[in-house]
């Protein structure tokens, strides 16, 4: 039947609706105005909407939504961190991934396949027991594993003895996964926009309006708009909004790249990550590798790539998958990360009163978007900020109130 | 593979240079609040566009200023800490 789809596209029991609208005016004033339309920004719009019953939300994106980071991210999904206060916080996103695709009806794709992190020193094989008990006190799947677990769970990877760095054993992670990420963004903005939240796509943030200490406005590249609170989720210019505000953030900015080899016949099902050899990969349902590392060496806004990472990614894949020798990558690029000196985010107030921070995304942002835009939109709507995300202020960095999770977060993601 | 101007050794592969921060000015030793401490030691400009760091040679342990732009990638200009500092224009 060669016309088939044709009929049935024509068919007019099945009509094509728009799944996203585009209001075309800004208004005057808004009661929350969210900087940046990404997964963060458009989940806090979806839940103060849906939970909180506050429909007057704006959201303004100065490119298209989920172009930033939300479509950089290799997707990887864990709550592996290694103090309760993290392991609290992303048990959360990952509990909520679970039913997020019925809740926003489109596909994530959320594959909760496990993740497998390896361990090629003794020193790494002390920080992994303490958390993996820290992970089972918080409820989250995890334990240590052997060299023979290791072969069960991934029996493609290369182990031999006298390598130069031999896995000497393992972190096993049953509740890791992926997501399609770009979906996350677009499920968000749609239910958002169905309670009538209203997203303003190529709508750049040019100031921040600021009296007596409060946030009363942006002035954007189509004029300025009035709110009673503003909104920054904004990964990769976090510094760079903030500053509009007169906020100074405890932020270096740094490229980080990942590629994409050709498809092949699916032979991994976990992920796999060595902090050690700073690479980490996975498998895509289409059959292609995602390979992501450590970040550039020194701060740049530039997303350009360089051949040097992407050596160094290759060689130490193939260190743990030599028979991928042959294979071509498909694709490559960078995102623009955000790293706080501890390696957690910063959520909750700033310094200047009706202005909300959801910065600092590094290389862990993509996992906690439905926890960060839950607990956010909390925050906003009740001006308290909830005990989950509470560990997470600005002010910690004043007090010494650190949460490293430089150990679990870098080249693990 | 990048090329940094050392100001001591010539033209080497960027793997060879480190990154150490924003030539940035500490607070007074007494005087300074918990605050000026706090904030010099976590925050940074994090600018986006001309830079002025400290970087340092790292096979030959030689430390100096760079002006690079953070948005191009270029490296403006690298010289010895000492036409900085001799200045006293330490910022």
């Amino acid at each position: 039947m060669p016309f088939g789809l044709l009929k049935y596209g024509f068919r007019k029991r099945y009509p094509a609706g728009p799944d996203l609208s585009w209001p075309s005016d800004l208004k005057s004033h808004y009661d929350v105005i969210i900087i940046g339309g990404g997964g963060h920004g458009l989940a806090i719009a979806y839940h103060l909407a849906k939970h909180w019953g506050i429909r007057d939300v704006c959201v303004v994106e100065k490119g298209y939504i989920g172009g930033g980071n939300t479509a950089r991210n290799t997707m990887v999904i864990r709550s592996n961190y290694i103090t309760p206060q993290s392991v609290r916080f992303y048990k959360a996103a990952v509990d909520l991934f679970g039913t997020l695709s019925g809740e926003l009806g489109i596909n994530l794709m959320y594959s909760q396949r496990g993740q497998l992190t390896l361990a090629h020193s003794d020193a790494t094989i002390r920080t992994f027991r303490l958390r993996a008990e820290t992970g089972k006190f918080c409820g989250t799947r995890i334990e240590m594993v052997d060299r023979a677990q290791i072969r069960e769970i991934v029996p493609s990877l290369h182990m031999p003895e006298d390598a130069r760095y031999p896995i000497l054993g393992g972190l096993w992670h049953e509740d890791g996964g992926t997501a399609r990420h770009d979906a996350l963004a677009w499920g968000y903005a749609a239910r958002a926009q169905r309670l009538g939240v209203e997203v303003h796509q190529r709508t750049e943030v040019t100031g921040i309006q600021i009296e007596k200490g409060r946030a009363t406005g942006v002035e954007t590249t189509r004029g300025a708009i009035g709110a009673g609170q503003v909104v920054q989720a904004v990964s990769g210019l976090s510094s760079v909004v903030a500053k509009m505000a007169g906020i100074v953030l405890p932020i270096r900015t740094y490229p980080l790249q990942a590629m994409v080899t050709q498809p092949l016949k699916p032979f991994l099902d976990p992920l796999v990550s060595s902090a050690g050899l700073h690479v980490y990969v996975s498998q895509t349902a289409r059959g292609e590798l995602v390979i992501g590392g450590g970040s550039d060496p020194y701060e740049l806004y530039a997303a350009r790539p360089t051949l040097e990472i992407k050596e160094g990614l290759a060689m130490h894949l193939l260190e743990l998958f030599p028979f991928l020798s042959n294979v071509r990558i498909l694709r490559q690029w960078a995102g623009i990360t955000d790293i706080t000196p501890d390696y957690s985010p910063i959520m909750g107030k700033s310094p200047v009163e009706n202005y909300w921070l959801d910065a600092g995304w590094g290389t862990y942002g993509f996992k906690a978007t439905p926890a960060s835009g839950k607990y956010m939109a909390q925050a906003i709507a009740t001006g308290t900020v909830p005990e989950i995300i509470a560990p997470f202020g600005l002010d910690r960095f004043a007090t010494m109130d650190l949460i490293n999770e430089m150990g679990a977060t870098a080249a693990s993601h | 593979m990048k090329v940094m101007r050392c100001p001591l050794n010539g033209e080497r592969n960027i793997s060879e240079f480190t990154c150490l921060g924003e030539v940035s000015e500490p607070p007074a030793p007494d005087g300074a609040s918990d605050e000026a401490w706090a904030a010099h030691l976590w925050n940074s400009n994090n600018t986006a566009g001309v830079v002025r760091e400290w970087w340092c040679h790292v096979p030959t342990s030689y430390w100096f200023i760079a002006e690079r732009n953070t948005v191009t990638d270029e490296i403006l200009r690298t010289y010895a800490a000492a036409e900085l500092f001799a200045k006293g224009n330490n910022e």
